[in-house]
């Protein structure tokens, strides 16, 4: 400051200043605290009501936690435990009944010798997904692939996997890791046989049956390969579309059947009852989630449709769904459902329920996705066109991308809120973990009057995966971020 | 720089159009535009805003669909028939004033994408070409960076290179200069310049005076959704016949 | 004009109807249209036939038919002499009543979070972040179901709440005790709060098809005319300013003139409170809340303000530094920066999702079934579609009820989105 006081108006510097670490009171600890904790009376007034709050709520559960029961039969018995250690009077976790009933919140009733069939269904989930979400990152797709071997190896040897499945399975992983190294490209056609695999491995029966469904596929294909040059793409289409509905209709069950008493191959029949707590969760969850998404596109491009009739059908669609809680949805497949069907008709209820809530995921997924398209400026739909691409390309490769991008985060809390409501199908007899198996433990006469410790396990496993889901969004977000500086 | 007059037109029509009329609900956009390009000529549309300048090019590669009339492109004539338009639109570049890149495509990507989709060429013979007009552009050291990373006027030079990728006949350019700052401006003129002295059929909506009086054979002075007055550069600036266009031409050049 | 030739005419071929641009979406309309249609008539043809076979016909008569079964909490008269049709009002009402307060409550709970998660105090925006992730990512069934379960099981017995001679004598203290100055007693079976009684009160008015009370019509016409005088007087203040630049102090007679006539009502109609009192084994007197109701109000309004607490923080973030900066140096004061620039810009980026959170909320009230609260999903959806047996019907009307709720709310965010809509080019 002195400098500016000289006699003249010039003034040249010849010495730089060094910096300088600013005074005591503005660093280390004591800033922090002053800044973020003490910066106002107000700020003062908050910081000791925060720590009333923590206090509070320390001193309330800590006994509670310190004095846990992990070895007990009942709760009776959990209580004299406490009482015995901690005195009369002293509260403590009972988390004896977790370690009783961890299979039913996890499985339900599926018999405890087949559990490896949802193990390994959940591990080559990851596999299945991996083509998608990485096409073709061979180190991603090798990573996720051991991780799965790995997972697999532990997981299957813990639930006493029968010796030809746990070889075939580490077989598959190994196959997919050499295919995954030499040509990552072909790793989609297991994405495409997965939900057969899947289903078959769930529910068991007959090997036959999903394979001659999936065979339904490959016959619309043929078709439509064999009449596209004669008749031309949308008739051949049709025609495909038409031979795989007549295939399924009136020869898959004769060709299933013929199959299996040809070659009998089957796992042990699982009846839809016997799912329960979060294998239950999972298979709403992930399939609805898969489902809705090709529908959800569908829709929102149909609401952005100029054509009147599209757009209104997309609309009422989209609004009668949203307008109505999902229970009454769910009340429609339990009960609604066998009206609308042909006379006789009679299907899985989880099926059911897996139809209402993926009807339910798309309108919520359309609305998310208009979101995105709309918030695309015009010139890309100009761009595109002026470049010579039609309608779908454009779509496919410059809007779409750039408007799921937009609409990731809004796009994961939809899947959130779905797996989330995943409970509600225990409005409809099914056993999702919350409610459904919660009372059964609860209606046991050991472990009636429990409460804290159900909810709390379900509800830190419904918080690993929904948090976990929103964190991974939020960093694909910026991952994906290539639009900015 | 070279003579307009030097460089070659040939007796080739790339795009007539005639008695072409166009509405915006009750509000007559274009009336009566008749209009003939030969091949190889470069023609720079001026004119006050809200003139229909921008609609008239939008119209030649139906980005804008036109109510009466005739739009003959390369022999095409443009109509509700889409083989017509996706032809015409495989033929006929185009440049924005936006750019419109895609953003979640890198440089290399956003040059390939049209080729490999509309023209079915194999990727790696596309690449080759992108990287070739990417350096004819000056900046191939930019192709994978994505268009968020660049300057507008290197964008606006990748937008023109995206265009040249689909080896069009035609180039159409909407007001390509008006959103860059002054001192990007010279290098995608430059650009246009080198483009128009290989002898590309251009049609340019544009203000840059100093362009149109380097390269145009012809200007073309809209007001109103008509053509107003056309002329050769030099006699259109020197000597214009219309009072509209005096009046237009002392307003830019007045500065 | 003259030189306009018209697109030559050629003649029509089947081809154009994909590949002309004038038909093609027509074309496409109409299969869509074609295969709607039959999927409709399907649906119904198969409905037909099912209500047939089942022995059923389809109308809603049963609506009229007794119910004869009893409703915990009415806020309408009902018995179970009363028909469905009574019934589903009643249930329609408890939804209205758990969505109206849930609204209100997650809103205040929400606005808190949502500023104090934006504070600069280190511990309280940390805490507030552990409220919302942990109500966020866990099911609001959970949040109910514990609700309740802590609500009826940890809460003492009535008779706890005894003070007998011994305990006066040994000065010893009940087990239990009310709360909110001996106003509310909490026990395991409901929640006991004062309720307001009239000595004068205005009796009720017979209309026939339903009774009007008119002290509380009373009560609501003179607060909503004491709004709309203050709006005047806020509108008088406004003119005055513009005419004069002056702004007359406006805040001492809005404070009278919403307070003033409202409490002069309530003298004059002789307003109390009954409080609840402890009688033999029992609570009596003042207003019985189910646990039910407490339990579905207190978990759906945290829940949702977990949600609403995003929204204002993301809404507070959405208005750039710059605009304020612009406000304070065109020398606005904090407070009118706040009014004029910053809440007018942050509320259009809240109140659209704020309101499809109110959505949310009223549709999750169906989750009442969880603790039997009868909504109506439990009266109509519930009890009256199993006594009757009729599916179709009963879950064609709550859906149809709902949705009309749904649309009600959609087309007032749709008016409110038009009036603050951003005018740009």
């Amino acid at each position: 400051m002195s400098d500016t006081h000289a006699p003249t108006v010039t003034f040249v510097r010849d010495t730089m200043l060094p910096p300088v670490l600013p005074p005591a009171g503005e660093r280390g600890a004591i800033k922090w605290m002053r800044e973020n904790l003490f910066s106002s009376p107000l700020n003062i007034v908050l910081t000791v009501l925060g720590v009333l709050i923590i206090w509070w709520l320390i001193s309330a559960s800590l006994p509670w936690w310190l004095n846990s029961v992990w070895n007990a039969e009942s709760l009776s018995q959990c209580r004299e435990i406490v009482a015995a250690s901690a005195g009369e009077g002293a509260t403590g976790a009972c988390w004896a009944m977790i370690r009783e009933r961890w299979h039913q919140f996890l499985f339900g009733f599926y018999p405890p010798d087949q559990w490896w069939r949802p193990i390994l269904a959940l591990g080559l989930l990851f596999a299945a997904l991996i083509p998608v979400l990485f096409s073709e990152q061979k180190r991603n797709l090798t990573i996720v692939l051991v991780a799965v071997a790995v997972y697999l190896l532990v997981t299957l040897y813990l639930a006493a996997a029968p010796g030809l499945p746990f070889v075939l399975a580490l077989v598959l992983v190994a196959g997919m890791l050499a295919l995954a190294q030499v040509q990552p490209g072909k790793l989609i056609w297991f994405t495409l046989i997965y939900p057969a695999l899947c289903f078959w491995l769930l529910w068991g029966g007959s090997i036959w049956a999903p394979i001659v469904a999936m065979a339904g596929f490959a016959v619309l294909y043929l078709v439509f390969r064999l009449a596209a040059p004669l008749i031309g793409l949308a008739p051949a289409a049709g025609a495909g579309l038409v031979a795989a509905v007549l295939w399924w209709l009136y020869l898959e069950a004769p060709v299933a059947g013929g199959l299996q008493s040809a070659i009998p191959v089957a796992l042990q029949s699982i009846n839809s009852d016997q799912f329960g707590g979060f294998l239950l969760a999972f298979v709403i969850g992930v399939t609805g989630i898969i489902f809705s998404l090709p529908i959800g596109i569908l829709l929102a491009l149909g609401r952005q449709s100029d054509m009147l009739i599209v757009k209104s059908l997309s609309v009422g669609f989209i609004e009668f769904i949203r307008g109505v809680p999902l229970i009454t949805l769910l009340f429609t497949a339990s009960l609604l459902l066998q009206y609308f069907l042909p006379p006789g008709t009679n299907f899985d209820i989880i099926l059911r329920v897996i139809i209402l809530v993926t009807f339910f995921a798309a309108a919520y997924l359309a609305e998310v996705i208009r979101g995105g398209l709309a918030a695309l400026p015009r010139g890309q739909y100009e761009a595109a066109d002026a470049l010579g691409l039609d309608y779908w390309r454009a779509q496919r490769l410059i809007i779409l991308p750039q408007a799921l991008k937009i609409s990731i985060p809004a796009i994961v809390s939809t899947f959130i809120g779905l797996f989330k409501d995943t409970t509600l199908v225990a409005f409809v007899g099914l056993m999702d973990p919350l409610k459904g198996v919660t009372q059964i433990v609860r209606a046991d006469i050991d472990w009636k009057g429990i409460y804290w410790e159900p909810y709390i396990f379900v509800g830190f496993i419904f918080f690993l995966i929904c948090f976990g889901m929103s964190r991974y969004s939020m960093y694909l977000e910026r991952k994906l971020k290539t639009d900015h500086r | 720089m070279a003579d307009a007059a030097k460089m070659q037109v040939s007796d080739e029509v790339a795009i007539q159009i005639t008695g072409m009329n166009k509405w915006y609900g009750q509000f007559h956009v274009l009336r009566d535009i008749n209009m003939t390009v030969q091949r190889g000529e470069r023609i720079v549309i001026c004119g006050p805003s809200g003139s229909g300048k921008s609609t008239l090019i939008r119209c030649i590669n139906r980005l804008e669909e036109h109510q009466q009339g005739q739009i003959i492109v390369d022999g095409t004539e443009l109509t509700n028939d889409l083989k017509n338009i996706d032809k015409v639109r495989s033929e006929v570049g185009m440049v924005f004033q936006h750019f419109n890149l895609f953003p979640h495509l890198t440089i290399l990507e956003n040059l390939t994408l049209a080729p490999i989709w509309v023209r079915k060429v194999p990727k790696r013979e596309a690449e080759e070409t992108a990287m070739y007009f990417l350096s004819k552009v000056k900046i191939p050291e930019q192709a994978h960076k994505y268009p968020g990373q660049l300057s507008g006027g290197q964008q606006q030079r990748v937008a023109i290179a995206r265009s040249l990728c689909m080896k069009p006949r035609i180039m159409l350019f909407d007001e390509p200069t008006s959103a860059l700052d002054p001192e990007m401006i010279k290098e995608v003129l430059d650009t246009m310049i080198q483009l128009a002295q290989e002898g590309m059929t251009m049609i340019c909506v544009t203000h840059e005076m100093g362009f149109a009086q380097a390269v145009a054979n012809r200007v073309i002075f809209m007001d109103q959704g008509q053509i107003v007055e056309q002329n050769e550069p030099k006699e259109f600036f020197n000597n214009p016949k219309s009072d509209r266009t005096k009046l237009f031409l002392s307003q830019i050049l007045g500065h | 004009m003259a030189l306009a030739t018209d697109v030559p005419k050629d003649g029509f071929r089947l081809s154009m109807l994909i590949y002309d641009t004038r038909y093609r979406s027509y074309t496409i309309q109409v299969v869509v249209l074609v295969l709607f249609a039959m999927a409709v008539a399907w649906l119904l043809n198969n409905t037909a036939q099912n209500l047939a076979a089942r022995g059923k016909e389809f109308n809603f008569g049963f609506l009229w038919q007794r119910a004869g079964y009893d409703i915990g909490q009415q806020l309408i008269p009902y018995s179970n002499d009363s028909n469905h049709f009574r019934a589903l009002l009643v249930g329609l009402l408890n939804t209205l009543a758990v969505a109206f307060w849930g609204c209100i409550l997650a809103t205040v709970v929400g606005v808190v979070v949502g500023v104090l998660r934006l504070s600069n105090n280190w511990l309280i925006s940390r805490l507030m972040t552990v409220y919302v992730e942990a109500f966020r990512n866990v099911p609001v069934l959970l949040w109910i179901l514990l609700s309740y379960v802590i609500l009826s099981e940890t809460t003492p017995q009535p008779r706890d709440f005894k003070v007998t001679d011994e305990m006066v004598a040994a000065g010893t203290e009940p087990a239990a005790s009310m709360i909110l100055f001996d106003t509310v007693a909490v026990t395991n079976r409901g929640t006991n709060i004062p309720a307001p009684l009239f000595d004068r009160g205005l009796g009720t008015l017979d209309l026939g098809f339903m009774t009007l009370n008119l002290t509380f019509w009373a009560v609501v016409v003179v607060i909503l005319g004491s709004i709309f005088v203050n709006r005047r007087l806020l509108a008088s203040a406004r003119a005055k300013q513009e005419a004069t630049g002056d702004r007359p102090v406006t805040w001492w007679k809005s404070i009278l003139i919403l307070f003033a006539p409202v409490i002069a009502l309530l003298v004059a109609l002789g307003f109390h409170l009954e409080i609840p009192a402890l009688k033999g084994f029992n609570f009596q007197g003042g207003i019985l809340v189910a646990h039910s109701f407490t339990a579905l109000l207190i978990a759906l309004a945290l829940y949702t303000a977990a949600f609403i607490a995003e929204i204002v923080r993301a809404g507070i973030q959405a208005i750039s530094r710059g605009q304020s900066e612009a406000a304070f140096a065109l020398g606005l004061r904090p407070n009118r920066t706040m009014s004029l620039i910053i809440l007018p810009q942050a509320l259009r980026v809240i109140i659209p999702p704020l309101i499809s959170q109110y959505l949310n909320l009223t549709k999750n009230t169906s989750l009442g079934i969880a603790v039997s609260y009868l909504d109506l999903r439990g009266t109509l959806g519930g009890i009256t579609l199993n006594q009757t047996g009729r599916e179709l019907e009963c879950m064609l009307l709550m859906m149809l009820i709902y949705l009309t709720l749904s649309l009600i709310i959609s087309v007032v965010m749709n008016m409110y989105n038009k009036s603050v809509q951003l005018k740009a080019r």
